[in-house]
């Protein structure tokens, strides 16, 4: 026994003690340790797989072609980080792409054409009405919009806390509500309550121009297009930019990859160091407070402290001796919710494909696609999730970045991804299968099909992702892409829940930085960031954060 | 040959694809030739240049042919670069001057083949070139119409180019050029541009002009190929850093005002005087300004927040207005919202506290901000690609 003791001794000499350990390189994590080291702090980064990014990764399953695994467009990422860190300079470039299409069972198709004036014609072409509604719509969606991008780099105000910081952030919080008048403010307190489809009856008649507009109210949810909280994901999905266009989206260039390999490289520069293939087994607690990380292997690394990029559940259920947290924190995190309910398939194509009603040039083919028509389908997608099942008609969100990057496959040959909702974490009959999966796949190619004649003939590969994919290799609880699902319960000061939202653990030393925190998920960055301010100030170390552009 | 007819503007030789492609139908005047602002989406065809390849229709481009025995002695006469070292087959950015040592324009001189030389340009300047001629043996001839250019700039240009048969381009230098066989005739690639990117211009007779177009669209389709207008190329060049005439200055021959001309240090064009070579138009009174100091310092400032500072004026601590944004954009790629800029001296010195004075209206308020500008030192967007050879393919 002593000369065990001798051994683990000299193993701690060996072992270098750091300022700081991020647990996880998603993007957040690895937008936390960029920050802490700016700052100044020894940082590393420990993460399972043997590449970075969690779902911001780009990764070559087969030869000549890129995937984005999981997450593949991006609007989310703030631009104060993206610029501060300069993310340019380290390879990030960011590709804007507008507008969509859903095809229609009847052979036509809806197109949500980027210019307004053509945009405008399409929609009068199924309803003058609608056509004109869209301009309240806009207006409408615009003002929330406004309203929640002042909070997206703010730590949340503690409402029960007396702390002047609070009461500052609480203030200013009410301030912003009111800003927004009398009638605004009631908008705003049934938009981010109430359902998307309920929300868009306000403005529609048309089945599949609400069709269209719900799909960004129920992705990555476990929710239905009538179930109240669903308005307010549609917002999630609004309140990002692409140069300073509210609510565009774009492909990162070389995939969604690019921003986790740009972040590296900022943290880098910074004199952070990223260790793969590190899985964490434990946060090792010594006196109520974290002092390192201990790994399956038995490797363990020691630090001041230790920030969680994981998601809640994984934080608090996987990750820790349960003695060591308080009681009420492991009952919070065992009632989080973080359902799965999405699936992903990404396909190497031999050549564009054809779409029915679509010339080869027209403007929809660079934007995403739909293939679902009403708020009915809609919801009956979503009654398969319930039972247990993936949607025997499920809503897609598809896109083929390579007609905009030319980085991502052959020219001439084409990748697609097709995002898939609604997907269970686990079946009616038991768990997933192999089988199953494919059959999940088989679902969606055959949806496809029907709107693309030449569509399953083009297919060299395809790599299928139900939540239990999304669990195992990316480590998302459940397969949840958010890191918890987007509901009012689970937002601003009860995101993760109250207690832990402001980025501080139950414990001294510990802290969350992932999509599970304040402002949710999505490839944003921006709970990496407002980790990294909370923890400096902890420190009593300068700020290195940017601080929010001000609405204009 | 100048070409003259009732029409109000010019076509181009490409007009006819021009034409078909411009969506939009936002056109300008490029001296006096129809020239489109945009064709579909200014942000599609900018991000065309810096992600894929962008088509830009140049060929109201200025161009004098300049030969004769006595051609590199004039253009060193003309030039403040040394025109020597402008070997054949490549090609030199450059500026000319005034007797003043002002600014009259800048441009690109191409050593076709020896004693052989074409220099572009954006003002007109024949009367100035017939001037400085005097007494040598050299033959200046305005070309403008004769040559159709298109500028083909971005990650996958030399792919197309190569897809459209331009064999071992990738091997060519920048500022490079070279000839090749083209639909019966001769086409010139050189690897030039104003965008800062990956890039080359294809040079041919109006004959072969819409085969060179339909060509090269044929072999960049599958390389994500994309007309791009001038409002696209405005974003691109700025976020380059390059100035262009009529903007950023004013060309000397035609300022009215006095004082309003710049000289090429006043340009931050320092790197374009070569005083070792002899006698050009200006070097002794830039010797003077080099010894006694310049009025104005050129300068290219990373502008705090989004709002471009377009039109501002650079305010120092105090407030005290030392100069203005002459062009300004928020530049996608480089994430930087850049303003080029003049400032009076000593102002622009890297520990100066600057501030752009920014005036945005939004729903019929006006809002003013002093928007913090820290002075960018070396290139804004400078991607390994626009210097790699062989080039890459994206
Ligand atoms: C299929 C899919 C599609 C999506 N599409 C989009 C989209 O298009 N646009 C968008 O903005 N967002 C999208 N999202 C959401 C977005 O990708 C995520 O919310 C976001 O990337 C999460 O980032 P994160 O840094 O918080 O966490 P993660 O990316 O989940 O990172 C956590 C990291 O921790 C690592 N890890 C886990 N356990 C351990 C351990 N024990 N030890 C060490 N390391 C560990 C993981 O491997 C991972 O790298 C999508 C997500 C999915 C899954």
């Amino acid at each position: 026994m002593p000369s065990r003791s001798v051994a683990e001794k000299w193993t701690m000499k060996r072992m270098r003690q750091y300022d700081a350990i991020v647990i996880g390189a998603g993007h957040n994590g690895l937008c936390n340790a960029a920050y802490l080291a700016k700052a100044g702090l020894d940082v590393l980064v420990v993460e399972r797989n043997p590449h970075i990014g969690g779902a911001s990764v780009s990764r070559e399953l087969y030869p000549g072609w890129t995937y984005s695994n999981c997450s593949y467009v991006c609007s989310l990422l703030r631009p104060e980080i993206s610029r501060d860190l300069e993310l340019a300079r380290h390879g990030l470039q960011v590709v804007p792409y507008h507008g969509g299409v859903t095809f229609t069972q009847d052979g036509d198709h809806f197109g949500n054409y980027p210019d307004a004036e053509r945009l405008h014609r399409e929609m009068a072409r199924h309803s003058r009405r609608d056509a004109n509604a869209y301009e309240r719509f806009e207006a409408d969606v615009t003002k929330q919009t406004r309203l929640i991008r002042q909070f997206l780099l703010a730590t949340p105000p503690d409402p029960t806390s007396f702390k002047p910081k609070d009461l500052k952030g609480l203030l200013e919080f009410a301030s912003a509500f009111t800003g927004m008048g009398e009638e605004g403010l009631l908008d705003s307190v049934r938009f981010w309550t109430m359902s998307i489809g309920d929300f868009l009856d306000e403005y529609f008649e048309t089945d599949v121009i609400k069709a269209h507009l719900s799909g960004s109210g129920v992705i990555g949810t476990a929710l239905g297009v009538y179930s109240p909280g669903t308005a307010y994901v549609l917002l999630h999905h609004y309140m990002g930019e692409v140069d300073g266009n509210v609510g565009a989206w774009g492909f990162a260039r070389g995939g969604m990859g690019a921003v986790a390999e740009a972040l590296a490289a900022s943290l880098r520069a910074f004199g952070g160091e990223i260790v793969c293939d590190a899985d964490v087994h434990r946060v090792i607690v010594e006196q109520g407070r974290a002092v390192g990380v201990a790994l399956a292997d038995g490797t363990e690394y020691r630090a001041k402290l230790v920030v969680s990029n994981l998601d809640p559940k994984r934080t608090f259920l996987k990750c820790f001796d349960e003695s060591d947290l308080p009681a009420e924190v492991v009952e919070q995190a065992r009632n989080f919710k973080i359902r799965g309910s999405s699936g992903k398939l990404n396909i190497a194509l031999d050549g564009l494909p054809t779409f029915n009603g679509l010339s080869p040039d027209s403007p929809l083919m660079l934007t995403d696609m739909h293939c679902t028509d009403s708020l009915e389908r809609m919801e009956r997608a979503y009654d398969d999730w319930k039972a247990g099942t993936w949607s025997q008609d499920p809503y897609v969100d598809m896109l083929i970045p390579t007609t905009v990057d030319p980085t991502m496959a052959p020219p001439g040959k084409h990748m697609m991804t097709v995002f898939v909702q609604y997907c269970p974490p686990t079946l009616a009959q038991g768990p997933w299968t192999p089988q199953a999966r494919d059959a999940f796949g088989q679902t969606v190619i055959d949806q496809l099909a029907a709107h693309s004649p030449d569509f399953k003939d083009l297919i060299l590969d395809c790599e299928v992702r139900t939540p239990h994919e999304l669990e195992d290799e990316v480590g998302l609880t459940e397969g949840n892409i958010f890191h918890g699902e987007l509901t009012f319960d689970q937002l601003l000061f009860n995101r993760p829940f109250p207690g832990c939202a402001q980025y501080r653990g139950p414990l001294r030393g510990f802290y969350l930085c992932g999509s599970g925190t304040h402002p949710g998920g999505g490839v944003m960055a921006a709970p990496g960031a407002n980790a990294a301010r909370e923890i400096l100030a902890d420190l009593k170390r300068p700020d290195v954060t940017p601080p929010s552009y001000p609405n204009d | 040959m100048t070409p003259h007819d009732d029409q109000m503007l010019l076509d181009t030789p490409f007009a006819s694809r021009v034409q078909a492609a411009c969506e939009l139908r936002e056109w300008e005047s490029w001296k006096g030739y129809a020239s489109p602002i945009a064709y579909e989406d200014v942000e599609l065809e900018y991000f065309a240049v810096r992600n894929a390849t962008g088509v830009f229709d140049l060929t109201p481009m200025t161009k004098y042919r300049i030969s004769g025995p006595d051609a590199a002695a004039f253009l060193n006469r003309l030039l403040t670069r040394d025109v020597g070292r402008i070997r054949p087959g490549r090609v030199g950015y450059t500026v000319w001057c005034n007797d003043a040592g002002m600014v009259l324009d800048d441009g690109t001189l191409f050593h076709l083949s020896p004693g052989d030389y074409r220099l572009c340009a954006q003002e007109r300047c024949l009367d100035w070139l017939l001037t400085s001629a005097l007494g040598l043996d050299v033959t200046i001839a305005d070309e403008t119409a004769e040559v159709a250019a298109l500028a083909v700039q971005g990650p996958t240009s030399c792919a197309t180019l190569r897809a459209m048969g331009l064999d071992g381009l990738e091997a060519l230098r920048p500022f490079g050029l070279r000839h090749y066989p083209f639909d019966g005739g001769e086409l010139m690639v050189s690897r030039t541009g104003f965008t800062g990117d990956l890039g080359y211009e294809v040079w041919v007779a109006p004959a072969h002009a819409e085969a060179l177009w339909d060509a090269l669209f044929a072999a960049g389709r599958d390389h994500l190929i994309r007309p791009m207008g001038n409002a696209a190329l405005e974003l691109a060049r700025i976020e380059a850093g390059f100035i262009q005439a009529g903007v950023d200055f004013v060309p000397a021959e035609q300022v009215v005002r006095h004082g309003r001309a710049r000289s090429p240090f006043e340009l931050g064009l320092d790197w374009l005087v070569d005083f070792d070579k002899g006698h050009f138009s200006g070097r002794s009174a830039l010797l003077k300004e080099r010894a006694q100091g310049s009025r104005f310092r050129f300068v290219r400032l990373d502008v705090e927040g989004n709002k471009p500072a377009a039109e501002s004026f650079i305010l120092n601590k105090r407030g005290k207005t030392v100069g203005h944004a002459t062009s300004a954009a928020w530049c996608p790629s480089a994430k930087r919202n850049v303003a080029l800029a003049s400032l009076e001296m000593p102002w622009g010195r890297p520990e100066d506290e600057l501030y752009a004075e920014i005036y945005f209206s939004r729903e019929l308020r006006w809002t003013r901000v002093e928007a913090r500008c820290r002075i960018i030192d070396g290139p804004i967007w400078d991607p390994p690609r626009r210097r790699q050879t062989p080039a890459p393919d994206y």
